[in-house]
């Protein structure tokens, strides 16, 4: 009983030690936004509070705290109340069986990438419910959106990912970076390259971020699921959806470029200094630039129409994908990549 | 292993009290939420038992897909608990026939297996891998089974579509691939004018 009770207070240290940077990951994130889009439009972006506008993110989060948290007249509380932390919960859940490097992980399990699909499947309860329990009708229909197309976009999503699974030959995360080793040529983007740009775009349509934006859609339905939050409720809403994209980056980075081997690993001269070595760093900066396009695609892209994503998911991402794992087959019978 | 035991029964208590509130509240919102939440126990259940595949795609297929959909639908429905309770009383014989039969059978399925109790199966290891044995079972000795099953499925993903599918005229119904290849002849004619101010 008590080896038993140490190894759960282990693993809870383990996972503050996790929760914690993503957590703060997420507050520099949005200053990361607000700043990159900034500079997009010729702005300066947020530059007040702290030297360079660094303490921004907390101002925002201590105004979010201390702001009253309101619940509109016949919505259902407990509902209304659950709604953020069901969407929460499994953006932080997933990190359990991200590996940062071969030995820097929390859960190796066998089966982590369908993990990862299960919890991330989990998400828009909190979008739908929200949306639902707010008693509004502008929330009910950005709830209805989100869901409408977080399941129209995890098929295509779970199909590109088949992709991976063929190649690399197993659901262990772990396992299928080990399976890229070699060069950057050895990554999966290349060999998957239509699957890994269907994943990516399948996922900033699951997060719910522009151009695929329509469950918030401010022009129509004013803020969609979180219009009537306030205060502590919204802060949370926001956690989530940020936790969400640097999960999509960092799961971009492990499945198609390789996690944390190293981009100069298998060339002559510079593989063989520091530089060819694996780590966290560069899984890190692959996250980073994952991320920044998120930024990138909000800054540039007009917002899709709500058929447009629709035919898009399914007539569009969904064909390429089948067609796509029959040729990922191909490769691994003739042994060309990996395998 | 009392953790593990702990674990167990508050999940089978989740799980029995969650179906029990599926069949016993009003809301039809809330009793599709109990429903997801005994999945989600089942699952857990599966979870404790090392069954790690099967739990997961409990979790994804039923909770992440199948009661997203059906939590979309019924919160589109306009159900008034009210009128529905209306004809309580004309059905109540039909519905006691059909649930005694349902327990008629399930008693007979039972019977003939009998009640036991199973003992705790052991573990397997850290290196044994139930996704990859499932794999290997299912794509060789129940293949045939499982191709069937697959062809039936399809055959009634085709069946709904072509159930349900409907020409209707009256919608606008867009070709994004006309939209882009249009030409500036086909939207815009130039006409020539006199000026109104050269006749006055």
């Amino acid at each position: 009983m008590i080896d038993q009770l140490l190894t759960l207070i282990w693993t809870m240290t383990k996972i503050m030690i996790i929760i914690l940077p993503v957590t703060i990951a997420v507050a520099y994130y949005t200053y990361f936004e607000r700043k990159v889009l900034g500079y997009m439009h010729s702005r300066r972006g947020p530059n007040r509070v702290g030297p360079l506008g660094l303490l921004q993110p907390f101002a925002d989060v201590f105004k979010m705290l201390f702001k009253e948290l309101i619940v509109p007249t016949n919505a259902n509380k407990f509902l209304f109340l659950l709604a953020p932390l069901l969407s929460l919960a499994p953006a932080l859940a997933a990190w359990a069986v991200v590996p940062f490097d071969d030995w820097l992980v929390l859960a190796d399990v066998d089966a982590g990438l369908l993990l990862i699909l299960a919890l991330t499947s989990m998400g828009v309860y909190g979008i739908l419910l929200g949306g639902w329990a707010s008693n509004s009708k502008y929330a009910l229909i950005g709830g209805l959106r989100a869901a409408a197309q977080t399941v129209s976009y995890e098929i295509a999503m779970g199909f590109a990912l088949v992709g991976v699974i063929v190649l690399a030959g197993t659901l262990n995360l772990t396992a299928i970076v080990e399976a890229q080793s070699g060069n950057i040529f050895t990554w999966y983007w290349l060999p998957l390259l239509p699957l890994f740009v269907i994943y990516f775009v399948s996922g900033v349509a699951e997060t719910n971020r522009a151009p695929f934006d329509v469950a918030e859609g401010e022009s129509e339905i004013v803020a969609g699921f979180h219009v009537e939050y306030s205060g502590a409720g919204f802060a949370v809403f926001f956690l989530a959806e940020y936790a969400n994209m640097i999960l999509i980056s960092a799961l971009a980075s492990l499945l198609f470029m390789g996690g944390w081997l190293s981009p100069f690993s298998g060339i002559p001269v510079v593989g063989d200094t520091f530089l060819g070595e694996g780590g966290v760093h560069w899984f890190l900066l692959k996250t980073a630039v994952f991320c920044f396009l998120f930024l990138w695609f909000r800054a540039t892209f007009p917002r899709y129409r709500y058929d447009q994503i629709m035919r898009l998911g399914w007539k569009v991402f969904i064909p390429i994908t089948i067609v796509w794992i029959m040729v990922a087959g191909v490769f691994r019978v003739m042994g060309w990549f990996g395998g | 292993m009392p953790i593990i035991e702990i674990l167990f029964y508050l999940f089978s208590g989740v799980l029995v009290l969650s179906a029990l509130s599926v069949i016993t509240v009003g809301n039809p919102i809330h009793a599709a939420l109990f429903l997801i939440l005994s999945f989600f126990s089942a699952a857990c259940i599966w979870m404790l038992l090392q069954a790690e595949f099967l739990a997961i795609t409990l979790v994804l297929v039923y909770v992440g897909a199948v009661m997203v959909l059906f939590l979309f639908v019924v919160m589109m429905l306009d159900v008034h608990v009210a009128s529905v309770r209306e004809g309580f009383a004309r059905y109540l014989p039909a519905g006691v026939l059909v649930a005694l039969a349902m327990a008629v059978q399930l008693f007979l399925v039972i019977w003939t297996r009998g009640m036991e109790t199973m003992p705790m199966p052991a573990g397997e290891g850290d290196e044994y891998s139930h996704t990859s044995m499932i794999g290997e079972l299912l794509y060789s000795e129940y293949l045939y089974a499982f191709e069937i099953a697959a062809v039936v499925l399809l055959v009634a993903i085709i069946a709904a579509i072509a159930l349900t599918h409907r020409r209707r005229p009256e919608t606008k119904h867009q070709d994004p691939a006309r939209q882009v290849r249009v030409k500036r002849d086909e939207r815009l004619r130039v006409v020539k004018m006199k000026s109104e101010g050269e006749e006055a």
